[in-house]
């Protein structure tokens, strides 16, 4: 019994892992038509997780494993995001893999396997753990991507992002290496007090900062180290894309908490580290929104938009303040939050041999669908950041951060690139009200998604409204846990 | 000379023997057979040094499954040596600035390390068994890694299987399950029609 007390903060972990091993197992036994079951049995197992994880007890300290795992309300937090947003993709998806006939075990295993590894991430407290959670995440990606054997578009998309994505963890494991030769240590927090005592050489330590830094913009996809997401995003089938595009940015974020904030959040590396993610945020948003103006494919638009919003997300972190971590925080969890909703109209429109990825798919959407335009209305406010949608407040909070951290000229240079890509939101807008339609088909959906789409749209309207609780939770866990 | 310093030559002797038989040779299965040879006696090197999982690791995953599966590959394989060989000449002058390259840079390397003098390994108790000491890190301190790379296996199972299996539609392969429900009217279908007349 004590010794499974002193596992109690892996119990999420743990109860994920073997939950998907029985539904490997389950799966074996079903035939087609039972295959729901599947769908059912992952969303439970999500629904467990998030059980386990919010009624944890937020004062157990026991850390198990000898401290290669944390649990502190960030990564509580977080994780609870995830799984809110794993189900949503599950429930958008599911109508549009079947039509595809990807509707099998290995999809929601693959997704399960995925979210897994974003929990070891998020509350990894060594560079090994870190590395292996990510890894996790990325290998199950890659083969989700390419679970449409016969689309020659999805197969080049996960090539691409395996070698790209194998590079740059060469590149993070480098860097990583580099750190353990001059620390000795694997542990963040004892990293942490070594460099902080002054004990570790800096030039290894610069070395190392470089080679991480470079891996964190892989993963994170800031400029230059964009170039897969563009072709990753329009060659995975579009419910693998919802999937890429939302839940893992949630991982990524709490990587880079770890890594650099905890990990080498020495004040005169925190100097280094601002200089490189303000040269790459500042080359995100630039070239993020410029890029994402010449697109017509839907897809590639996002994956552009992507990128300068993970830009936003870098100005938050570099701030170098627990304000701006908890900006930071806010930011991507709105991100996630208008991404699930935007990918969900688009999997809405897509029938069985139709992908609505084109600009001019959605033209008079206002009149087929009044409801499903106003809510692609609200969320393409949101993301190009207009009040009173929750989107605004995401980039207000960013960009006071920034000044508060004495940078007031990167804030004007993020205002006007977000005001260039306030232009390629507005045109859909301007496509789904002011066009007659080209496409008369009937919009068809079954009930849950059509329930769950209609609250992710309102949710960005009511947090818009009410801003203060999401944050006050951002800047509360952030504060605790740092 | 003890016999310890007997045996290190020994197997040295061997184990170079073997390193220039496997890119000397011109038969690909005499070089794989060399490489298993060059294994084993490192392997018995690494005993020597008291390494004995390392050495029986090598063994089991080296010997015993890499190379087989080389062997097999080699043989399954129909290589055309003569057109492998073809451009040697217009390679070698690279290739023989980088191996004397490296042969100076390994040069350096162990010149630097014994200028400092050899350290002696401290002498280990007579019951110490590597095995057991990596064993009980493994599934102590470092058993949530070690589980994690184990799920890591698995979901490169699945992603394999996901990706591989599946019926090829231009297959001959017959369902023994479906032959044996197969019903006469399956097989044959009458159809009733009214006969012609005939004209002429």
């Amino acid at each position: 019994m004590q010794f499974l007390l002193s596992l109690a903060p892996a119990y999420a972990e743990i109860f994920l892992l073997c939950m998907i091993c029985a539904i490997l197992l389950i799966d074996l036994f079903l035939t087609d038509q039972q295959r729901e079951w599947t769908y059912v049995l992952s969303l439970l197992t999500l629904l467990g997780c998030f059980l386990i994880t919010a009624f944890a007890d937020p004062t157990n300290d026991v850390e198990p494993f000898s401290d290669m795992l944390v649990t502190d309300p960030m990564a509580s937090v977080l994780k609870l995001c995830i799984y809110a947003s794993v189900a949503v993709v599950f429930v958008y998806s599911q109508s549009y893999i079947r039509s595809r006939d990807m509707f099998r075990g290995e999809f929601f295993v693959l997704a399960l396997f995925a979210t897994l590894g974003m929990l070891v991430m998020v509350s990894g407290s060594s560079m090994l753990t870190l590395y292996l959670g990510l890894e996790l995440l990325s290998l199950s990606l890659y083969a989700m991507i390419a679970l449409q054997r016969d689309s020659k578009q999805a197969t080049e998309a996960a090539m691409k992002y395996f070698v790209l994505g194998a590079l740059a963890s060469g590149m993070l494991l480098y860097g990583m290496s580099m750190l353990y030769g001059a620390t000795g240590t694997l542990d963040l927090d004892i990293m942490a007090e070594v460099i902080g005592a002054g004990e570790a050489d800096n030039t290894i330590l610069a070395f190392a900062l470089v080679f991480i830094v470079a891996g964190l913009g892989f993963k994170l996809s800031a400029v230059p180290f964009h170039m897969w997401v563009p072709d990753v995003y329009h060659g995975a089938p579009t419910a693998v894309t919802l999937f890429i595009g939302s839940a893992p940015k949630l991982a990524a974020f709490a990587f880079v908490m770890r890594l650099l904030v905890s990990g080498l959040g020495a004040s005169f590396l925190v100097e280094q580290w601002q200089w490189m993610l303000i040269i790459m945020a500042v080359l995100s948003l630039a070239i993020g929104n410029i890029t994402a103006i010449a697109q017509t494919n839907l897809k590639r638009m996002l994956a552009y938009s992507a990128i300068s919003h993970m830009g936003f997300l870098l100005l938050g972190v570099l701030s170098g303040s627990p304000e701006g971590y908890a900006a930071a925080m806010f930011y991507v969890v709105v991100y996630v939050l208008t991404t699930l909703g935007t990918f969900g109209i688009m999997l809405l429109l897509s029938r069985d041999g139709f992908e609505a990825e084109n600009l001019d798919d959605y033209k008079g959407l206002n009149q087929r669908s009044p409801w499903y335009a106003a809510l692609m209305l609200l969320l393409m406010f949101s993301m190009a950041g207009v009040p009173p949608v929750v989107g605004f407040y995401a980039k207000l909070s960013v960009l006071w951060a920034v000044i508060e951290a004495g940078y007031v000229w990167l804030a004007v240079v993020a205002v006007m690139f977000s005001l260039i890509g306030a232009f390629y939101y507005l045109r859909i807008v301007k496509l789904m009200y002011f066009d007659t339609p080209q496409d008369h088909a009937p919009i068809v959906s079954n009930a849950p998604m059509r329930i769950v789409l209609s609250l992710n749209g309102l949710a960005v309207l009511g947090f818009g409204t009410f801003p203060g609780v999401l944050m006050a939770i951002c800047a509360y866990s952030v504060a605790l846990s740092l | 000379m003890s016999f310890h310093d007997f045996i290190f030559y020994a197997f040295s002797a061997v184990l170079v023997a073997a390193a220039i038989g496997v890119i000397t040779s011109r038969n690909p299965v005499h070089a794989a057979l060399l490489l298993v040879l060059a294994f084993f006696t490192s392997s018995g090197l690494w005993i020597q040094l008291q390494a004995e999982f390392l050495a029986i690791t090598l063994v089991l995953v080296y010997v015993g499954a890499v190379m087989v599966l080389f062997l097999f590959v080699v043989m399954m394989l129909d290589i055309n040596l003569v057109k492998l060989r073809e451009g040697f000449w217009s390679y070698l002058p690279l290739g023989a600035v980088v191996g004397v390259l490296l042969a100076l840079e390994m040069g350096a390397v162990l010149w630097t390390f014994y200028s400092r003098g050899v350290i002696e390994a401290p002498a280990l108790p007579a019951n110490y068994s590597n095995t057991r000491e990596l064993g009980r890190l493994l599934y102590t301190d470092y058993v949530y890694p070690f589980e994690i790379a184990a799920v890591i296996l698995l979901v490169a199972i699945v992603a394999a299987i996901a990706l591989t299996l599946r019926t090829r539609k231009t297959s001959k392969y017959v369902d023994p399950a479906w032959q044996v429900k197969a019903r006469s009217q399956d097989r044959v279908r009458i159809v009733k029609m009214q006969s012609e007349n005939r004209q002429d």
